[in-house]
């Protein structure tokens, strides 16, 4: 099956477990891979072969089906392994993506597959989170390029191709080849009005959209505990757009608290066996692993920063393209359609109205409610602003929401590429949620402080 | 094989799934040949797909395919016509759902900036080589694993095998 050998450059990258004869630690990647490979140590360059506790699909499932469907294999191995949301064109914009979704559903139900998730519940990413699908030391695998998400809750996770998720469904188990490891030290704290975002496309500007290719980033340092849980998805999130294979970093008290307080509502039923399960299964990163490559982030010195059109390593402080044309504003996506992301555009809006359009789509039905329970939608519907079904929305182009051509969109998703939200004419510039919402009040590119 | 004669199209860094194979479509079009490849690279070079011919390469240069893991971007390519792709590097989930979809993908970096678009290579998947005019580039081998799947033109038809 496959591996990740690319043949050129990375071949050449040595492992970094072996020198001078003695026995370096193993990272907290290699930690979770080795558990899940079944083997006592795993070193970067090497292949093995892992059963992921979840493999991951979305709307993406019926083509699946359809792949699925050539090989011999008529049930699914592991059918409680699946999980399944429909989010990516929600509600469904065409008899087309609705026949799609049907597709999926009796898929689903012919499979017997229980963690599926209905149209309004929410994004994938966000979703298996918040209903406790993958925790610490776990291991997912995911037909969705955002994969590394779960990082941030300390588990591994990568994304694959449609076909491999296929060979998934069918045989349980699928080739990875051990990445190398790029620490990445944070030291500090975000200054007020900075956010993970700014960090994330200061960090992608700098090492290039390729910086961490089929690396593993570690995020360590005393800066990780100034950062809410909704700030760390952020984080974890935007290394695919780095080129990074996965993305993780240590579970704490954050974590065991956000997990504490989410699981109790969305499974209060199994909630205390399911945080034991995860506490057992947590893995911890080693004092002395040996890394590729480390570097140190004084998180005092980022500053606001947008990415440009049309890359996302196009990124330059909001300081040098204040002042640039909005059409439209769009907050939402797995990257930055949170609580805390809500609550910052609602903020800003509140008492005032908009002179560029503003759609806020939740990341899920439960950041919804809550922002509802707290008056941020209400703020943000007072202020002129479009709520929309949680979901992707218009991140990806296919419908609620997507550019007219020639339009500029400001926007707190994760990428900018031509032709991303529907139109290759349309200019797509990347921030944190608090500046989307600033620049939709003045109409042009704005820093929230000069309101 | 070795001596066939490839037409080079040849594109930047960074060329990303969007632009190789708009998100739009990735819900309504999955699998039709014809409509894969009608759109292929729709958003970076509207030209491509009606003057793409049997057996044309790509060469571009790093990142290519990075974005989205929608497998389209792969396919798009391959109903288009082309042999393969060569680039300076790949995007990882890119170049897995070459290989898994049989799409010849090889990093072969110093190639990159003796070709342009029109130029010609023949590919010696033997000797590792490419030959562009007078030069010769090699290229590293696949490890066995990859080379098995690409051999049985992709990942089911390679589990298909082993049934
Ligand atoms: S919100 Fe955007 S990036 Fe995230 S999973 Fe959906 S389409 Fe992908």
């Amino acid at each position: 099956m496959v591996s990740e050998i690319g043949s050129g450059e990375y071949a050449k990258l040595r492992s970094p477990c072996q020198q001078n004869g003695t026995q370096l630690m193993p990272t907290l990647t290699e930690q979770i891979l080795a558990r899940a490979s079944g083997r006592k140590r795993v070193v970067p360059g090497e292949i093995v072969v892992i059963e992921p506790d979840v493999t991951l699909s979305h709307d993406n499932s019926a083509a699946i089906a359809e792949i699925f469907a050539q090989l011999p294999h008529k049930r699914v191995k592991f059918p409680e392994r699946l999980a399944i949301t429909l989010d990516h064109a929600v509600p469904p914009p065409t008899p087309k993506h609705a026949q799609n979704h049907a597709a999926i559903r009796e898929f689903v139900r012919a499979q017997g597959i229980q963690r599926f998730y209905e149209v309004g519940r929410g994004i994938c990413h966000q979703v298996l989170c918040e209903e406790g699908v993958v925790g610490p030391g776990m291991t997912l695998l995911g037909a969705d390029s955002h994969s590394p998400h779960y990082g941030w809750l300390g588990a591994f996770s990568a994304g694959i191709g449609r076909s491999e998720v296929a060979a998934l469904w069918a045989t349980g188990q699928l080739w990875l080849r051990v990445p190398e490891t790029l620490r990445i030290n944070l030291r500090g704290s975000l200054r007020r009005g900075v956010t993970s975002k700014d960090l994330t496309l200061a960090m992608i500007g700098e090492l290039g959209a390729d910086g961490a290719a089929y690396m593993a980033v570690e995020f360590a340092g005393e800066g990780l505990a100034n950062m809410t849980a909704d700030a760390r998805a952020a984080l974890t999130n935007m290394m695919a757009e780095m080129g990074a294979k996965s993305a993780c970093m240590p579970p704490d008290d954050i974590t065991w608290r956000w997990l504490r307080d989410t699981l109790a509502r969305t499974r209060p039923q199994d909630c205390a066996q399911r945080l034991d399960y995860f506490e057992a299964n947590a893995l911890y990163p080693l004092a002395d692993a040996q890394v590729a490559r480390e570097q140190t982030i004084d998180l005092s010195a980022v500053e606001p920063m947008v990415a440009c059109p049309h890359a996302v390593d196009n990124s330059l402080p909001l300081s040098q393209v204040a002042g640039r044309r909005v059409d439209v504003g769009f907050i939402g996506t797995c990257t930055n359609g949170r609580l805390e992301d809500l609550a910052a555009a609602a903020e800003l809006v509140s008492g005032r109205r908009l002179r560029a359009r503003l759609l806020v789509i939740p990341a899920s039905s439960l950041v919804l409610r809550d922002a509802t329970e707290a008056g941020y939608i209400t703020a943000l519907l007072e202020a002129g602003a479009v709520i929309g079904t949680p979901g992707c929305g218009p991140c990806m182009g296919n419908h609620m929401g997507v550019l007219a051509p020639g339009e500029v969109c400001i926007s707190s998703a994760n990428r900018n590429f031509r032709g991303r939200m529907g139109e290759p004419t349309a200019e797509i510039y990347l921030a944190n949620p608090a500046v989307v919402a600033a620049s939709c009040v003045v109409g042009k590119l704005s820093h929230p402080a000069d309101l | 094989m070795t001596n066939t004669s490839h037409r080079i199209w040849k594109y930047g860094d960074n060329i990303n799934t969007d632009v190789i194979f708009p998100g739009k479509y990735t819900y309504t079009i999955s699998h039709d040949p014809v409509q894969l490849a009608r759109h292929a690279l729709e958003d970076l070079d509207p030209t491509f797909a009606a003057r793409a011919q049997m057996g044309d390469v790509i060469v571009a240069g790093r990142n290519f395919g990075n974005g989205s893991s929608r497998e389209q971007a792969v396919t798009c390519l391959k109903h288009a016509g082309l042999r393969a792709v060569i680039a300076h590097s790949f995007a990882r989930i890119y170049y897995r759902n070459a290989i898994n979809n049989g799409l010849l993908a090889i990093e072969c970096p110093p190639l990159v900036d003796c070709v342009e678009t029109g130029d010609t290579l023949a590919i010696d998947m033997a000797a590792h080589e490419i030959r562009a005019g007078e030069r010769t580039f090699a290229f590293a081998p696949l490890p066995a694993e990859v080379r098995a799947i690409l051999d049985a033109g992709g990942i089911i038809p390679y589990l298909l095998e082993q049934f």
